[in-house]
């Protein structure tokens, strides 16, 4: 690179950097209040309704809809509709469930298991969806509630297997340790069981939709701001808002992804700590 | 100036996170590609790895929110 080009390439930084603070009135990035919008419904109650609830509940409507309608149906010979709802359903339940927990456990955990990966599969995807654009996982109650009944489900799936002494001793007390240093290893795995776990469900669902919102949001209303403020007022190089409008695009396909994976997570690691509970003595 | 650093505190404790996460993973599709009848238990195993290896970034964000004496 040739110092002719540096200097044009720093010349353009520089006026892009101009741009912007001369509009800096105009250019308004997403915040996390766009998590929190007013009220709109039962205002004042306890029962408040604003956009992101009704999004949430658009979704549950959504995916109880189709599990309803695919359930209800089911002929011995599927039709194509039939066909690719089984499909749909197969692939978290061999995937998540039988997988992780094998086909005897496996069923007896498979409706919690489920519920969860459709619940936060609707949840999630209503973050790309047009119309909806926020997903309402990104609220930290939605992922701590789901995480509390996962935390709950495997402690319960522990004490019911081995009894209560028995699982406590199984996940804290690890055979194989000099004895020295097991109250140390204990307590790491205290801290890591029973602590680590539930707030690491939670904040990687909650975060991953938190900071995916943002990412989308800023790219559009960065495309809105070259467009309309930029280019409206003639100057050229709103024109990089072909630029920005093309990795919003982007990462709504990676967001759409993303959104399925947490979902997918979400699920197996529930169904990884309900196994790791139930294992027996190593 | 005005602003925070903390997103700053949060890039670099991310760059932990990242290195590990993307080892487990290598390393499970480097162990299934060897032995492609493990893969069910191989990937029960990454998914253990990969929980706690982002549990970190993840104190990483807490961290932000405990509230230090000034």
């Amino acid at each position: 690179m040739s110092q002719q080009e540096i200097t044009l390439i720093l010349n353009a930084v520089l006026a892009l950097g101009q741009v912007v603070s001369a509009n800096s009135g105009g250019f308004q990035g997403p915040s996390i209040d766009d998590f929190f919008p007013a009220s709109v419904l039962f205002a004042g109650t306890p029962f408040a309704l604003d956009r992101v609830l009704l999004v949430r509940l658009f979704g549950t409507a959504v995916i109880i809809a189709i599990l309803w309608i695919g359930s209800t149906r089911l002929k011995v010979v599927p039709t194509r509709a039939q066909a690719a709802w089984e499909f749909l359903m197969d692939m978290p339940r061999q995937g998540i469930v039988y997988d992780t927990l094998g086909k005897k456990d496996g069923d007896r955990f498979m409706p919690i298991l489920l519920t969860m990966f459709f619940g936060t599969l609707a949840w999630n995807l209503t973050g790309t969806i047009p119309g909806l654009q926020i997903a309402s996982t990104g609220l930290i109650g939605q992922a701590l509630l789901m995480a509390a009944i996962a935390y709950v489900t495997f402690i319960y799936a522990g004490i019911r297997k081995h009894g209560t002494g028995h699982f406590f001793k199984n996940t804290l007390w690890l055979p194989g340790v000099p004895i020295a240093i097991k109250p140390v290893i204990a307590l790491l795995e205290f801290l890591s069981t029973f602590i680590v776990r539930p707030v690491t469900l939670t904040l990687r669902l909650t975060m991953n939709m938190v900071a995916g919102h943002m990412l989308l949001a800023l790219c559009f209303l960065a495309t809105n701001f070259f467009f309309f403020s930029v280019l409206g007022n003639g100057n050229a190089l709103g024109f990089l808002g072909i630029g920005t409008f093309a990795f919003g695009i982007a990462f709504t396909v990676l967001e759409l992804f993303i959104g399925v994976l947490q979902a997918y997570i979400f699920a197996i690691l529930s169904a990884i700590y309900i196994q790791m509970a139930l294992a027996d003595e190593h | 100036m005005v602003g925070n650093i903390a997103p700053l505190a949060f890039g670099l404790a991310v760059i932990g996170s990242a290195i590990g996460v993307g080892l487990v993973v290598g390393k499970t599709i480097e162990s299934v590609a060897r032995q492609p009848e493990l893969q069910s238990r191989l990937q029960t195993l990454m998914w253990i790895g990969v929980a706690l290896t982002e549990a970190l970034c993840f104190i990483a964000i807490g961290v932000a929110f405990i509230p230090f004496p000034a």
